[in-house]
């Protein structure tokens, strides 16, 4: 049982809310942009955490739940043209019935296998739906203008986007914190700390894991329809961007893995260093040498992350960094 | 019978680990399993325990056929083991490792049962005081006895006991010797690996002896003391020869 | 005959990837690290020596030479600076200490020689046996490669630092009690194993033209072929690439070239769940 009294989830949820809200009081486009970023790698960064933080399965191409539900919802918005709530329902599930199926294969592999398998998921997804007509092919798939007209123009769809981001993401945080507290949730770090002896204790490994990447996958998948819905079309190079993948997972170790508000952290704090880099005359490609500089010192010198070191030093915090 | 071993073999490529092992043992009873190094006492555990798939024979643990189960399934049955080499769950706490044992074992409690459950455990087992370090923190015999109580949590019917007493100190020896018949009390069954002689001895009801995969002996303590095959066993080990010999 | 032609172009070129995929395998059967940093030093290798031609006139061979040189000492620096550290820490440590050189590679490689493809212009014409024609370059490429996969296996098992190698990929705390400096026997061997990343890097730009980002093909395919040869095990992985060279020059007749990189995963996946330790048998 949960007690809802516990301050941790609270606060959490509140500043997000808050940092949310601040676009819409404001009514100012530019500042939804720039929240619209943070709460999309937050709603990542929290999902990839329970495979990659509370699990220890290294999702290398996690990615790849985003692009397809992506894909599978632009694609029943344009072909079908079916409601967005429809779309989005079908790329929660596309993305869930990827990491199902896939699941029960690779999940069988550990460390070092597992994440590679990941990073060729993705390239061959990538490289299958290239060859697949009814996504686009190579163009990928394009929506038409008029679509945005079924919600209020092009103006009112991108708030309203917005607002389902902004639900989502705190959607996602809820479900990280529920699994983390959840019988489930300590079957899972028994998988991370020593996969043998939680079998031998009696988590039943294959389930559990596969059920953690299912859940991993759903939020991505719905949120990829969202951010192709805004984009107006989506295409196979630049929906299956390994390196995107690579920021997330990057994002999650800095914040902190297997703690709710470590990704929360991780995520608004690269995002933070990555819009002052690209501020700055610098070339795009020095935010991926920052970023991997970042990573390096993270894993040489502060593996648990900036919550999970913060956590450990001051044990006091624990309540208040769930 | 709680467990019937019943022509157990295994096999690994071209080694022949364990040979026809048989035997039965009865609920309540502390069964002592000893052999030289090698011998292939742990192989035995993990193969009744389902990490490794026998090669031929049964495993009948209250009267069902468990031979192709998976450990987790063992586990759910009420078997629970400690293991030679430990495996704490480093970053988690020590009631948070005991909570896993008391959530997914025989048991299958909820997490705040389960949280009781271990704080039980952790006090019988003298581990209270240590109860929010993480458990990688701990020396090696604060870290055996976390398996003990991760294994207890689960409130097993039998558990398997690889090597408890291993590296532990004369005083030490005895806390976990008294726990382990504290255990017995309770009605849990118990199956110990031990190279400590004399306290397996005093343990066991009755002991059974492994030699390169074979069972050469099996019988009360003081009988397999004296039974010449067991001391010439050892004696390729001198050191357990010794010890077997100041048991008689 | 088309088919041949086409059989004996993936041929050569899988000797390459052979020698790609052995520094891979070098650095996995020694220290159980996967070095996610190999494509990128692949591609480094190639820039290698496009900048010694083309900078300096120097002779692509001789500039091979002089680039695998300074791939070994490259790669003794990476082990000393990212992954010494964690070398004992689990898995997932050296795979994002080794991504995360990957990265920094890419950005600055990226940043430094944009993404224009750079090409050695150094045309050597083709040989013709019967009615097949084949590119000399190639040609030299694969007898370059059998040499380096010849030198490998002699050091490995008949020199001295070879034994040590050797030792500390079977055991190392056993290696060390017998007095080998384990340390220096894992930078070394990361050092070579970045080495031959870089001669096949290097190889690779005398036949085709090539970018900072090229060498992550070569990466997937070196795990490939890594798992088909059994990881561990380094002339498993020349006849693996030779294996995955054969199957790429032979696909593209029946099959969209794009499809190339799915069979290839999926080869991957499969060996993975049913034969992890190779064709050819290696670590696990």
């Amino acid at each position: 049982m949960i007690s809802w009294r516990n301050p941790g989830l609270w606060p959490l949820l509140a500043i997000i809310a808050a940092v949310g809200i601040y676009p819409i009081l404001a009514n100012s486009d530019a500042s939804r942009e720039v929240i619209f970023t943070m709460l999309l790698s937050i709603a990542l960064a929290s999902s990839l955490n329970i495979i990659l933080g509370y699990t220890g399965y290294v999702s290398f191409g996690h990615i790849v739940f985003f692009g397809l539900g992506g894909y599978t919802g632009l694609y029943l918005l344009s072909a079908w043209r079916s409601p967005l709530w429809l779309a989005l329902l079908a790329g929660g599930l596309a993305s869930g019935l990827l990491a199902f199926l896939l699941g029960k294969a690779i999940l069988r592999l550990r460390g070092g296998y597992f994440a590679l398998v990941t990073i060729g998921v993705n390239e061959a997804v990538r490289a299958f739906i290239v060859n697949f007509a009814p996504f686009g092919g190579p163009v990928g798939i394009s929506l038409n203008f008029r679509i945005y007209k079924e919600y209020g123009g092009a103006g009112q769809a991108l708030w309203l986007v917005y607002y389902l981001l902004l639900g989502l993401t705190l959607l996602a945080v809820v479900l990280s914190y529920l699994v983390k507290n959840s019988k489930f949730g300590l079957g899972l770090f028994a998988i991370r700390e020593n996969e043998d002896a939680a079998e031998v204790m009696g988590v039943v490994t294959p389930n559990a894991k596969t059920w953690a990447y299912v859940l991993s996958a759903i939020i991505p998948g719905i949120v990829g329809v969202l951010f192709y819905f805004k984009n107006g079309n989506i295409e196979p190079g630049d929906a299956f961007r390994l390196n995107f993948s690579i920021e997330l997972l990057v994002m999650v170790m800095l914040g902190g893995f297997g703690t709710v508000s470590g990704p929360i952290l991780g995520a608004a704090g690269y995002q933070r260093l990555r819009g002052l880099l690209l501020t700055t005359p610098v070339l795009k490609d020095f935010q991926l040498v920052v970023a991997g500089v970042l990573l390096l010192i993270i894993i040489l010198f502060i593996p648990a992350g900036a919550v999970g070191w913060l956590r450990q030093r001051f044990p006091r915090l624990r309540k208040a960094l769930p | 019978m709680i467990l019937i071993v019943e022509k157990v073999s295994k096999t690994f490529g071209g080694l022949q680990a364990l040979q026809n092992i048989s035997f039965e043992l009865p609920e309540g009873q502390i069964l002592g399993l000893i052999g030289p190094n090698g011998a292939g006492k742990t192989t035995l555990f993990n193969v009744i325990n389902g990490v490794y798939p026998a090669s031929a024979g049964k495993i009948i643990f209250r009267g069902e056929d468990v031979t192709r189960l998976r450990p987790y399934e063992l586990a759910h049955r009420g078997l629970a083991r400690t293991h030679q080499i430990v495996k704490p769950l480093n970053e988690l706490t020590v009631r948070e490792n005991v909570r896993v044992g008391a959530c997914f074992g025989r048991r299958g409690a909820s997490l705040s049962e389960a949280g009781r459950i271990a704080d039980q455990v952790l006090e019988f087992l003298g581990l209270n005081e240590h109860a929010e370090l993480l458990a990688g923190a701990l020396n090696v015999a604060q870290k055996k006895r976390l398996e003990m109580a991760r294994a207890l949590a689960a409130q097993p019917f039998l558990l398997l006991l690889d090597e408890v007493l291993a590296g532990l100190n004369p005083s030490e020896i005895d806390t976990m010797v008294e726990a382990v018949q504290s255990i017995r009390r309770q009605g849990i069954t118990i199956l110990m690996i031990e190279h400590v002689m004399h306290a397996l001895m005093a343990l066991s009801d009755r002991v059974i002896v492994l030699d390169y995969g074979q069972q050469i002996a099996e019988g009360a303590p003081a009988e397999v003391a004296q039974n010449k095959k067991v001391i010439e066993a050892y004696l390729g080990d001198p050191k357990l020869a010794e010890k077997l010999f100041n048991t008689q | 005959m088309e088919l041949l032609k086409f059989l004996i172009d993936g041929l050569l070129l899988g000797f390459v990837y052979g020698v790609a995929a052995m520094g891979l395998s070098l650095i996995w059967g020694v220290m159980n690290v996967i070095n996610l940093a190999h494509g990128p030093l692949i591609s480094l290798g190639g820039f290698g020596v496009y900048l010694l031609f083309t900078g300096l006139g120097i002779n692509p061979y001789l500039a091979l030479m002089i680039t695998a040189l300074l791939g070994l000492l490259f790669g003794v620096a990476i082990y000393w600076v990212a992954i010494h550290r964690v070398i004992n820490a689990p898995h997932l440590s050296t795979l994002l200490a080794t991504f995360s050189v990957n990265m920094i590679i890419i950005g600055l490689g990226t940043a430094l020689f944009s993404t224009t493809p750079r090409n050695v212009a150094y045309d050597l014409g083709s040989l013709t046996f019967g009615s097949i024609t084949v590119p000399l370059a190639r040609l030299i490429a694969a007898l370059a490669s059998l040499v380096v996969a010849a030198a490998l296996y002699l050091f490995l098992y008949r020199t001295t630092p070879g034994k040590y190698v050797r030792a500390v990929a079977n055991n190392r705390s056993a290696a060390e009690l017998m007095g080998i400096h384990s340390n220096r026997v894992l930078a070394l061997s990361f050092g070579l194993g970045v080495m031959l990343a870089a001669i096949a890097g290097g190889l690779i730009a005398t036949i085709f033209p090539f970018t900072i980002l090229s060498g992550s093909a070569y990466e997937l395919k070196s795990f490939v072929i890594g798992v088909l040869g059994g990881l561990g095990n380094p002339l498993g992985a020349l006849a693996g690439g030779l294996v995955l060279g054969m199957m790429e020059g032979v696909i593209p007749a029946y099959l969209p070239v794009t499809w190339v990189p799915v069979i290839e995963f999926l080869m991957f996946v499969l060996i993975l769940l049913f034969r992890p330790t190779g064709l050819f048998g290696g670590k696990q």
